[in-house]
Protein backbone atom coordinates (compact mmCIF):
# COMPACT_ATOMS: atom_id res chain seq x y z
CA UNK A 1 0.00 0.00 0.00
CA UNK A 2 2.75 2.40 0.95
CA UNK A 3 4.77 1.45 -2.09
CA UNK A 4 1.70 2.02 -4.23
CA UNK A 5 1.13 5.55 -2.97
CA UNK A 6 4.82 6.24 -3.36
CA UNK A 7 4.59 5.24 -6.99
CA UNK A 8 1.65 7.55 -7.52
CA UNK A 9 3.58 10.44 -6.00
CA UNK A 10 6.60 9.50 -8.05
CA UNK A 11 4.66 9.57 -11.29
CA UNK A 12 2.89 12.74 -10.18
CA UNK A 13 6.25 14.44 -10.01
CA UNK A 14 8.02 12.68 -12.87
CA UNK A 15 5.46 12.45 -15.63
CA UNK A 16 5.36 16.18 -16.33
CA UNK A 17 9.15 16.16 -16.49
CA UNK A 18 9.04 14.00 -19.61
CA UNK A 19 7.67 17.00 -21.49
CA UNK A 20 10.20 19.47 -22.73
CA UNK A 21 7.89 22.45 -22.24
CA UNK A 22 7.24 21.44 -18.64
CA UNK A 23 10.92 21.19 -17.79
CA UNK A 24 11.47 24.61 -19.31
CA UNK A 25 8.47 26.08 -17.51
CA UNK A 26 9.55 24.70 -14.15
CA UNK A 27 13.09 25.99 -14.55
CA UNK A 28 12.16 29.43 -15.86
CA UNK A 29 9.39 29.97 -13.35
CA UNK A 30 11.72 29.01 -10.50
CA UNK A 31 14.29 31.49 -11.75
CA UNK A 32 11.70 34.24 -12.09
CA UNK A 33 10.28 33.41 -8.67
CA UNK A 34 13.72 33.59 -7.11
CA UNK A 35 14.34 37.04 -8.60
CA UNK A 36 10.95 38.39 -7.57
CA UNK A 37 11.27 36.78 -4.14
CA UNK A 38 14.66 38.40 -3.59
CA UNK A 39 13.28 41.82 -4.46
CA UNK A 40 10.12 41.18 -2.49
CA UNK A 41 11.86 41.59 0.89
CA UNK A 42 12.84 45.13 -0.01
CA UNK A 43 9.51 46.13 -1.49
CA UNK A 44 7.45 44.94 1.47
CA UNK A 45 9.75 46.62 3.99
CA UNK A 46 9.88 49.83 1.98
CA UNK A 47 6.09 49.86 1.68
CA UNK A 48 6.17 49.82 -2.09
CA UNK A 49 3.38 47.31 -2.74
CA UNK A 50 1.24 49.87 -4.54
CA UNK A 51 4.30 51.09 -6.40
CA UNK A 52 4.96 47.51 -7.50
CA UNK A 53 1.42 47.23 -8.77
CA UNK A 54 1.77 50.53 -10.63
CA UNK A 55 5.07 49.69 -12.28
CA UNK A 56 4.01 46.20 -13.30
CA UNK A 57 0.85 47.47 -14.98
CA UNK A 58 2.63 50.41 -16.57
CA UNK A 59 5.11 48.21 -18.46
CA UNK A 60 2.28 46.96 -20.68
CA UNK A 61 2.51 49.59 -23.47
CA UNK A 62 6.29 49.24 -23.39
CA UNK A 63 6.05 45.52 -24.03
CA UNK A 64 3.63 46.05 -26.92
CA UNK A 65 5.64 48.82 -28.57
CA UNK A 66 8.86 46.84 -28.22
CA UNK A 67 7.29 43.79 -29.83
CA UNK A 68 5.94 45.88 -32.66
CA UNK A 69 9.34 47.49 -33.30
CA UNK A 70 11.20 44.22 -32.93
CA UNK A 71 13.14 45.44 -29.90
CA UNK A 72 13.75 43.37 -26.78
CA UNK A 73 10.51 43.64 -24.79
CA UNK A 74 12.49 44.22 -21.61
CA UNK A 75 13.76 47.53 -22.99
CA UNK A 76 10.27 48.86 -23.66
CA UNK A 77 9.01 47.59 -20.33
CA UNK A 78 11.90 49.21 -18.52
CA UNK A 79 11.34 52.61 -20.13
CA UNK A 80 7.64 52.63 -19.36
CA UNK A 81 8.13 51.22 -15.86
CA UNK A 82 10.57 53.90 -14.80
CA UNK A 83 8.67 56.50 -16.83
CA UNK A 84 5.47 55.81 -14.91
CA UNK A 85 7.24 56.41 -11.62
CA UNK A 86 8.74 59.65 -12.88
CA UNK A 87 5.30 60.76 -14.06
CA UNK A 88 3.75 59.84 -10.69
CA UNK A 89 6.40 61.91 -8.93
CA UNK A 90 5.88 64.84 -11.29
CA UNK A 91 2.08 64.95 -10.99
CA UNK A 92 2.23 64.55 -7.23
CA UNK A 93 4.62 67.46 -6.93
CA UNK A 94 2.78 69.78 -9.30
CA UNK A 95 -0.79 69.16 -8.18
CA UNK A 96 -2.79 68.85 -4.98
CA UNK A 97 -3.99 65.34 -5.79
CA UNK A 98 -2.99 62.76 -3.17
CA UNK A 99 -0.27 60.23 -3.93
CA UNK A 100 -2.32 57.02 -3.94
CA UNK A 101 -4.79 58.66 -6.32
CA UNK A 102 -1.98 59.74 -8.63
CA UNK A 103 -0.48 56.24 -8.59
CA UNK A 104 -3.87 54.72 -9.40
CA UNK A 105 -4.64 57.02 -12.27
CA UNK A 106 -1.20 56.87 -13.86
CA UNK A 107 -0.90 53.11 -13.93
CA UNK A 108 -4.42 52.51 -15.15
CA UNK A 109 -3.76 55.09 -17.86
CA UNK A 110 -0.64 53.28 -18.99
CA UNK A 111 -2.37 49.92 -18.77
CA UNK A 112 -5.27 51.15 -20.89
CA UNK A 113 -2.82 52.53 -23.42
CA UNK A 114 -1.24 49.09 -23.61
CA UNK A 115 -4.58 47.38 -24.25
CA UNK A 116 -5.52 49.90 -26.93
CA UNK A 117 -2.14 49.44 -28.61
CA UNK A 118 -2.52 45.66 -28.65
CA UNK A 119 -5.86 45.95 -30.41
CA UNK A 120 -4.36 48.33 -32.97
CA UNK A 121 -1.04 46.60 -33.61
CA UNK A 122 -2.35 43.19 -34.55
CA UNK A 123 0.97 41.43 -34.90
CA UNK A 124 1.81 38.18 -33.19
CA UNK A 125 1.24 39.61 -29.72
CA UNK A 126 -0.98 37.38 -27.68
CA UNK A 127 -2.93 39.59 -25.28
CA UNK A 128 -3.92 36.63 -23.16
CA UNK A 129 -0.32 35.58 -22.54
CA UNK A 130 0.69 39.12 -21.57
CA UNK A 131 -2.23 39.51 -19.18
CA UNK A 132 -2.19 36.06 -17.64
CA UNK A 133 1.29 34.75 -18.39
CA UNK A 134 2.30 31.69 -20.37
CA UNK A 135 5.11 29.85 -18.63
CA UNK A 136 4.32 26.72 -20.63
CA UNK A 137 4.69 28.44 -23.99
CA UNK A 138 7.82 30.46 -23.42
CA UNK A 139 9.95 30.90 -26.54
CA UNK A 140 13.71 30.40 -26.81
CA UNK A 141 14.50 34.10 -27.25
CA UNK A 142 12.34 34.85 -24.21
CA UNK A 143 14.27 32.25 -22.25
CA UNK A 144 17.56 33.94 -23.08
CA UNK A 145 16.22 37.35 -22.20
CA UNK A 146 14.72 36.12 -18.95
CA UNK A 147 17.98 34.50 -17.88
CA UNK A 148 19.93 37.63 -18.75
CA UNK A 149 17.58 40.00 -16.87
CA UNK A 150 17.32 37.67 -13.90
CA UNK A 151 21.07 37.44 -13.54
CA UNK A 152 21.38 41.20 -13.88
CA UNK A 153 18.83 41.85 -11.13
CA UNK A 154 20.34 39.23 -8.83
CA UNK A 155 23.83 40.66 -9.31
CA UNK A 156 22.65 44.23 -8.68
CA UNK A 157 20.69 43.24 -5.60
CA UNK A 158 23.59 41.18 -4.29
CA UNK A 159 26.11 43.97 -4.67
CA UNK A 160 23.89 46.60 -3.08
CA UNK A 161 22.12 44.25 -0.67
CA UNK A 162 23.21 46.08 2.47
CA UNK A 163 22.88 49.58 1.07
CA UNK A 164 19.34 48.83 -0.08
CA UNK A 165 18.50 47.46 3.35
CA UNK A 166 19.82 50.67 4.90
CA UNK A 167 17.90 52.72 2.33
CA UNK A 168 14.66 50.94 3.25
CA UNK A 169 15.36 51.19 6.97
CA UNK A 170 16.79 54.68 7.46
CA UNK A 171 17.41 56.75 4.31
CA UNK A 172 18.28 59.79 6.40
CA UNK A 173 21.23 58.00 7.99
CA UNK A 174 22.31 56.71 4.59
CA UNK A 175 22.39 60.27 3.27
CA UNK A 176 24.18 61.57 6.37
CA UNK A 177 27.08 59.14 5.93
CA UNK A 178 27.48 59.99 2.27
CA UNK A 179 25.66 57.07 0.64
CA UNK A 180 23.97 58.00 -2.64
CA UNK A 181 20.29 57.68 -1.74
CA UNK A 182 19.14 59.00 -5.11
CA UNK A 183 21.03 56.20 -6.82
CA UNK A 184 19.60 53.55 -4.49
CA UNK A 185 16.07 54.83 -5.07
CA UNK A 186 16.41 54.44 -8.82
CA UNK A 187 18.30 51.18 -8.48
CA UNK A 188 15.38 49.71 -6.57
CA UNK A 189 12.95 51.08 -9.15
CA UNK A 190 15.03 49.66 -11.98
CA UNK A 191 15.11 46.24 -10.36
CA UNK A 192 11.36 46.52 -9.79
CA UNK A 193 10.72 47.23 -13.48
CA UNK A 194 13.00 44.42 -14.60
CA UNK A 195 11.51 41.94 -12.14
CA UNK A 196 8.03 42.91 -13.32
CA UNK A 197 9.11 42.16 -16.88
CA UNK A 198 10.37 38.68 -16.14
CA UNK A 199 7.54 38.03 -13.68
CA UNK A 200 4.86 38.77 -16.21
CA UNK A 201 5.97 35.77 -18.29
CA UNK A 202 5.14 33.49 -15.42
CA UNK A 203 1.92 34.91 -14.10
CA UNK A 204 1.06 37.81 -16.43
CA UNK A 205 0.84 41.55 -15.89
CA UNK A 206 -2.28 41.46 -13.76
CA UNK A 207 -0.89 39.11 -11.16
CA UNK A 208 2.82 39.94 -11.26
CA UNK A 209 2.51 42.23 -8.26
CA UNK A 210 1.72 39.11 -6.20
CA UNK A 211 5.14 37.71 -7.11
CA UNK A 212 6.65 40.96 -5.86
CA UNK A 213 4.90 41.27 -2.51
CA UNK A 214 3.44 37.97 -1.29
CA UNK A 215 6.73 36.07 -0.71
CA UNK A 216 8.15 39.04 1.20
CA UNK A 217 5.02 39.37 3.31
CA UNK A 218 5.11 35.64 4.12
CA UNK A 219 8.77 35.81 5.12
CA UNK A 220 8.15 38.93 7.22
CA UNK A 221 5.79 36.90 9.40
CA UNK A 222 8.35 34.15 9.90
CA UNK A 223 11.57 35.87 10.92
CA UNK A 224 13.18 38.87 12.59
CA UNK A 225 16.40 38.69 10.59
CA UNK A 226 16.72 40.42 7.26
CA UNK A 227 18.94 37.78 5.65
CA UNK A 228 16.60 34.99 6.72
CA UNK A 229 13.69 37.00 5.38
CA UNK A 230 15.32 37.12 1.95
CA UNK A 231 16.04 33.39 2.00
CA UNK A 232 12.53 32.45 3.11
CA UNK A 233 11.03 34.83 0.58
CA UNK A 234 13.02 33.29 -2.28
CA UNK A 235 12.28 29.72 -1.18
CA UNK A 236 8.56 30.29 -0.71
CA UNK A 237 8.40 31.94 -4.14
CA UNK A 238 10.16 29.00 -5.81
CA UNK A 239 8.06 26.40 -4.01
CA UNK A 240 4.88 28.23 -4.97
CA UNK A 241 5.92 28.27 -8.59
CA UNK A 242 6.64 24.55 -8.63
CA UNK A 243 3.38 23.73 -6.84
CA UNK A 244 1.44 26.05 -9.14
CA UNK A 245 2.84 24.56 -12.32
CA UNK A 246 2.34 20.94 -11.19
CA UNK A 247 -1.19 21.59 -10.03
CA UNK A 248 -2.06 23.40 -13.24
CA UNK A 249 -0.62 20.50 -15.25
CA UNK A 250 -2.53 17.77 -13.46
CA UNK A 251 -5.81 19.58 -13.04
CA UNK A 252 -5.65 21.58 -16.25
CA UNK A 253 -5.80 24.99 -14.56
CA UNK A 254 -4.57 28.42 -15.58
CA UNK A 255 -0.86 28.32 -14.67
CA UNK A 256 -0.30 31.93 -13.59
CA UNK A 257 -3.34 31.89 -11.35
CA UNK A 258 -2.25 28.58 -9.81
CA UNK A 259 1.19 29.94 -8.95
CA UNK A 260 -0.20 33.04 -7.27
CA UNK A 261 -2.83 31.01 -5.46
CA UNK A 262 -0.09 28.74 -4.10
CA UNK A 263 1.69 31.84 -2.80
CA UNK A 264 -1.48 33.07 -1.20
CA UNK A 265 -2.02 29.76 0.57
CA UNK A 266 1.54 29.76 1.89
CA UNK A 267 0.99 33.29 3.15
CA UNK A 268 -2.27 32.29 4.84
CA UNK A 269 -0.51 29.36 6.48
CA UNK A 270 2.16 31.71 7.86
CA UNK A 271 -0.52 34.19 8.88
CA UNK A 272 -2.27 31.50 10.92
CA UNK A 273 0.61 29.44 12.26
CA UNK A 274 3.81 31.54 12.22
CA UNK A 275 5.73 30.77 15.43
CA UNK A 276 5.85 34.34 16.71
CA UNK A 277 3.55 36.44 14.59
CA UNK A 278 0.86 33.97 13.52
CA UNK A 279 -2.67 34.12 14.90
CA UNK A 280 -2.40 30.70 16.53
CA UNK A 281 1.36 30.84 17.24
CA UNK A 282 2.48 27.34 16.31
CA UNK A 283 5.02 27.18 19.14
CA UNK A 284 2.28 27.51 21.74
CA UNK A 285 0.10 24.96 19.96
CA UNK A 286 2.92 22.39 19.93
CA UNK A 287 3.74 23.07 23.56
CA UNK A 288 0.11 22.48 24.47
CA UNK A 289 0.03 19.28 22.46
CA UNK A 290 2.91 17.80 24.41
CA UNK B 1 41.70 85.17 6.78
CA UNK B 2 38.09 84.18 6.48
CA UNK B 3 38.81 80.48 6.13
CA UNK B 4 40.73 80.48 9.40
CA UNK B 5 37.64 81.91 11.03
CA UNK B 6 35.47 79.11 9.67
CA UNK B 7 37.81 76.45 11.02
CA UNK B 8 36.96 77.51 14.55
CA UNK B 9 33.40 76.36 14.13
CA UNK B 10 32.16 72.82 13.86
CA UNK B 11 28.84 74.07 12.54
CA UNK B 12 28.50 77.36 10.76
CA UNK B 13 25.08 77.95 9.24
CA UNK B 14 24.56 81.36 7.72
CA UNK B 15 21.16 82.73 6.72
CA UNK B 16 19.87 79.37 5.61
CA UNK B 17 16.43 78.95 4.06
CA UNK B 18 14.60 75.73 3.29
CA UNK B 19 11.37 75.43 1.39
CA UNK B 20 9.37 72.40 0.34
CA UNK B 21 7.71 73.04 -3.02
CA UNK B 22 7.30 76.73 -2.28
CA UNK B 23 6.28 76.33 1.37
CA UNK B 24 8.83 78.00 3.60
CA UNK B 25 9.90 75.76 6.46
CA UNK B 26 12.87 77.76 7.69
CA UNK B 27 14.31 81.15 6.76
CA UNK B 28 17.33 83.29 7.63
CA UNK B 29 18.50 80.87 10.29
CA UNK B 30 21.98 81.19 11.74
CA UNK B 31 23.91 78.89 14.02
CA UNK B 32 27.55 78.72 15.04
CA UNK B 33 28.84 75.97 17.28
CA UNK B 34 32.37 75.23 18.47
CA UNK B 35 33.89 71.91 19.50
CA UNK B 36 32.66 70.72 22.88
CA UNK B 37 29.50 72.80 22.87
CA UNK B 38 26.07 71.40 23.56
CA UNK B 39 23.20 73.35 22.07
CA UNK B 40 19.50 72.84 22.65
CA UNK B 41 17.13 73.35 19.73
CA UNK B 42 13.76 74.44 21.05
CA UNK B 43 10.57 75.20 19.17
CA UNK B 44 7.00 74.12 18.57
CA UNK B 45 6.04 71.23 16.34
CA UNK B 46 6.43 72.48 12.80
CA UNK B 47 8.79 75.27 13.87
CA UNK B 48 11.50 73.81 11.67
CA UNK B 49 13.58 71.74 14.09
CA UNK B 50 13.65 68.64 11.94
CA UNK B 51 14.14 70.82 8.86
CA UNK B 52 17.16 72.37 10.51
CA UNK B 53 18.60 68.92 11.16
CA UNK B 54 17.81 67.85 7.60
CA UNK B 55 19.62 70.89 6.22
CA UNK B 56 22.72 70.19 8.31
CA UNK B 57 22.86 66.53 7.25
CA UNK B 58 22.17 67.41 3.62
CA UNK B 59 18.93 65.42 3.59
CA UNK B 60 17.21 68.50 2.17
CA UNK B 61 18.80 71.20 0.06
CA UNK B 62 18.89 74.74 1.30
CA UNK B 63 17.47 77.31 -1.09
CA UNK B 64 19.55 80.17 0.29
CA UNK B 65 22.44 80.68 2.67
CA UNK B 66 25.56 78.70 3.42
CA UNK B 67 26.44 75.77 5.64
CA UNK B 68 30.03 74.98 6.61
CA UNK B 69 30.84 71.90 8.63
CA UNK B 70 34.36 72.07 10.09
CA UNK B 71 34.98 74.70 7.45
CA UNK B 72 33.91 72.45 4.59
CA UNK B 73 30.82 71.74 2.57
CA UNK B 74 28.00 69.45 3.75
CA UNK B 75 28.90 67.07 0.94
CA UNK B 76 32.43 66.57 2.19
CA UNK B 77 31.15 66.33 5.78
CA UNK B 78 29.02 63.40 4.61
CA UNK B 79 32.04 61.76 3.00
CA UNK B 80 34.12 62.29 6.14
CA UNK B 81 31.45 60.79 8.43
CA UNK B 82 31.47 64.07 10.37
CA UNK B 83 27.80 64.20 11.30
CA UNK B 84 25.75 61.52 13.01
CA UNK B 85 22.00 61.76 13.24
CA UNK B 86 20.09 60.05 16.04
CA UNK B 87 16.43 59.85 15.02
CA UNK B 88 13.51 60.08 17.38
CA UNK B 89 11.91 56.75 18.16
CA UNK B 90 8.85 57.58 16.07
CA UNK B 91 11.07 58.26 13.08
CA UNK B 92 12.06 54.63 12.55
CA UNK B 93 10.26 51.41 11.70
CA UNK B 94 10.66 49.40 14.89
CA UNK B 95 9.25 46.29 13.19
CA UNK B 96 12.08 46.20 10.67
CA UNK B 97 13.76 42.78 10.87
CA UNK B 98 17.16 43.94 12.05
CA UNK B 99 19.28 43.31 15.14
CA UNK B 100 21.05 45.75 17.47
CA UNK B 101 24.40 44.66 16.03
CA UNK B 102 23.31 45.32 12.45
CA UNK B 103 21.92 48.77 13.26
CA UNK B 104 25.13 49.81 14.99
CA UNK B 105 27.17 48.38 12.11
CA UNK B 106 25.29 50.76 9.80
CA UNK B 107 27.26 53.51 11.51
CA UNK B 108 30.35 52.09 9.80
CA UNK B 109 28.85 51.72 6.28
CA UNK B 110 30.04 55.12 5.10
CA UNK B 111 33.68 54.19 5.62
CA UNK B 112 33.49 50.62 4.29
CA UNK B 113 34.02 49.30 0.76
CA UNK B 114 31.10 49.00 -1.65
CA UNK B 115 30.05 45.54 -0.40
CA UNK B 116 30.01 46.85 3.17
CA UNK B 117 32.20 44.02 4.46
CA UNK B 118 33.14 44.78 8.05
CA UNK B 119 36.86 44.86 8.76
CA UNK B 120 38.37 43.98 12.11
CA UNK B 121 38.39 47.67 13.04
CA UNK B 122 34.69 48.01 12.19
CA UNK B 123 33.78 45.04 14.35
CA UNK B 124 35.79 46.51 17.20
CA UNK B 125 34.17 49.94 16.82
CA UNK B 126 30.73 48.37 16.92
CA UNK B 127 31.59 46.27 19.97
CA UNK B 128 32.96 49.29 21.82
CA UNK B 129 29.97 51.44 20.94
CA UNK B 130 27.49 48.83 22.10
CA UNK B 131 29.42 48.47 25.34
CA UNK B 132 29.30 52.20 25.94
CA UNK B 133 25.52 52.24 25.78
CA UNK B 134 25.30 49.11 27.92
CA UNK B 135 23.56 46.83 25.39
CA UNK B 136 26.14 44.03 25.24
CA UNK B 137 23.50 41.50 26.29
CA UNK B 138 21.30 42.46 23.36
CA UNK B 139 23.65 42.10 20.39
CA UNK B 140 21.42 39.85 18.32
CA UNK B 141 18.08 41.10 19.65
CA UNK B 142 15.74 42.40 16.94
CA UNK B 143 15.05 46.09 17.55
CA UNK B 144 11.33 45.31 17.69
CA UNK B 145 11.91 43.46 20.97
CA UNK B 146 13.66 46.37 22.68
CA UNK B 147 12.15 48.97 24.99
CA UNK B 148 12.01 52.59 23.84
CA UNK B 149 15.07 53.43 25.90
CA UNK B 150 17.08 50.50 24.61
CA UNK B 151 16.18 51.41 21.05
CA UNK B 152 17.32 54.97 21.64
CA UNK B 153 20.62 53.66 23.01
CA UNK B 154 21.03 51.46 19.92
CA UNK B 155 20.92 54.52 17.68
CA UNK B 156 23.27 56.40 20.00
CA UNK B 157 25.67 53.48 19.66
CA UNK B 158 25.40 53.79 15.89
CA UNK B 159 26.46 57.45 16.18
CA UNK B 160 29.35 56.46 18.46
CA UNK B 161 30.49 53.72 16.08
CA UNK B 162 30.45 56.24 13.27
CA UNK B 163 33.03 58.29 15.20
CA UNK B 164 31.31 61.50 14.17
CA UNK B 165 32.46 64.78 15.66
CA UNK B 166 28.99 66.31 15.43
CA UNK B 167 25.90 64.64 16.86
CA UNK B 168 22.38 65.72 15.98
CA UNK B 169 19.80 64.23 18.31
CA UNK B 170 16.08 64.48 17.68
CA UNK B 171 14.25 64.37 21.02
CA UNK B 172 16.85 62.16 22.75
CA UNK B 173 14.92 62.08 26.01
CA UNK B 174 11.40 61.41 24.79
CA UNK B 175 9.96 58.06 25.74
CA UNK B 176 13.02 56.74 27.56
CA UNK B 177 13.37 55.18 31.01
CA UNK B 178 15.30 56.73 33.91
CA UNK B 179 18.27 54.43 33.34
CA UNK B 180 18.61 55.45 29.71
CA UNK B 181 18.21 59.11 30.61
CA UNK B 182 21.04 58.82 33.12
CA UNK B 183 23.22 56.96 30.64
CA UNK B 184 22.58 59.54 27.92
CA UNK B 185 23.45 62.42 30.22
CA UNK B 186 26.69 60.69 31.23
CA UNK B 187 27.53 60.15 27.57
CA UNK B 188 26.91 63.85 26.89
CA UNK B 189 29.58 64.78 29.41
CA UNK B 190 32.00 62.30 27.82
CA UNK B 191 31.22 63.60 24.32
CA UNK B 192 31.81 67.16 25.50
CA UNK B 193 35.20 66.19 26.93
CA UNK B 194 36.05 64.43 23.65
CA UNK B 195 35.40 67.73 21.87
CA UNK B 196 32.28 66.55 20.05
CA UNK B 197 29.60 69.09 19.29
CA UNK B 198 26.00 68.24 20.11
CA UNK B 199 22.80 69.76 18.80
CA UNK B 200 19.67 68.30 20.37
CA UNK B 201 16.02 69.12 20.00
CA UNK B 202 13.82 68.74 23.03
CA UNK B 203 10.41 69.53 24.39
CA UNK B 204 11.63 69.29 27.95
CA UNK B 205 12.73 72.65 29.34
CA UNK B 206 14.41 71.04 32.35
CA UNK B 207 16.84 69.23 30.08
CA UNK B 208 17.83 72.45 28.36
CA UNK B 209 18.84 74.02 31.67
CA UNK B 210 20.62 70.84 32.72
CA UNK B 211 22.70 70.01 29.65
CA UNK B 212 22.84 72.83 27.18
CA UNK B 213 25.54 75.49 27.14
CA UNK B 214 23.69 77.24 24.37
CA UNK B 215 20.12 77.36 23.24
CA UNK B 216 18.61 78.08 19.86
CA UNK B 217 14.95 79.09 20.00
CA UNK B 218 13.27 78.81 16.64
CA UNK B 219 9.92 79.46 15.09
CA UNK B 220 10.51 79.18 11.32
CA UNK B 221 13.48 81.45 11.98
CA UNK B 222 15.74 82.12 14.93
CA UNK B 223 13.86 83.78 17.79
CA UNK B 224 16.85 83.89 20.09
CA UNK B 225 20.28 82.31 20.29
CA UNK B 226 23.01 82.41 22.92
CA UNK B 227 24.13 81.21 26.33
CA UNK B 228 21.35 79.29 28.01
CA UNK B 229 21.53 81.43 31.15
CA UNK B 230 21.00 84.61 29.12
CA UNK B 231 18.68 83.54 26.35
CA UNK B 232 16.47 80.95 27.95
CA UNK B 233 14.15 83.49 29.54
CA UNK B 234 10.38 83.22 30.01
CA UNK B 235 9.88 86.11 27.55
CA UNK B 236 11.87 84.42 24.79
CA UNK B 237 10.21 81.09 25.39
CA UNK B 238 6.80 82.69 25.23
CA UNK B 239 7.67 84.31 21.92
CA UNK B 240 8.96 80.99 20.57
CA UNK B 241 5.80 79.17 21.49
CA UNK B 242 3.51 81.76 19.99
CA UNK B 243 2.40 83.53 23.14
CA UNK B 244 1.79 80.57 25.42
CA UNK B 245 2.99 81.27 28.94
CA UNK B 246 6.13 79.43 30.00
CA UNK B 247 4.47 78.43 33.30
CA UNK B 248 2.22 76.21 31.26
CA UNK B 249 5.12 74.88 29.22
CA UNK B 250 7.34 74.11 32.16
CA UNK B 251 4.53 72.17 33.73
CA UNK B 252 4.37 71.03 37.33
CA UNK B 253 8.03 69.99 37.37
CA UNK B 254 9.40 73.54 37.65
Amino acid sequence: MEIHSFLILDSFIRDPLTHDFMRKALLMSSLVAAVCGFLSSYLTLKGWALMGDAVSHSVMPGVVVAYALGLPFSLGAFIFGVGSVALIGFIKQKSRVKEDTVIGLVFTGFFALGIVLVSKIKSNIDLHSILFGSPLGISLSDVKQTIFISLLVVILLSIFRKDLMLYCFDPRHAKTVGINVFFLHYLLLTCLSLAAVVGLQSVGIILVVAMLITPGATAYLLTDKFDNMTIISVLSAIISSLIGIYVSFWFDLETGGSIVLAQTFIFLFAFLFAPRYGIFKLKKLLAGYK
Amino acid sequence: MESINYQNFRIDAENICVDYNGKVALYDANLRLKPGQICGLVGMNGAGKTTFFNALTGFVNISKGKIRINGESVRSAQKDQTIAYVPQNEGIDSQFPISVWDVVMMGRYGSMNIFRCPRESDVQAVKDAIERVDLTDYLSTPIGNLSGGQRKRTFLARAIAQRASILLLDEPFSGVDIRTEKLISELFIQFKNEGKTILLSTHDMIHVREFCDLVLLINKTVVAYGETSEVFTPENITTTFGGISPDFLFGPES
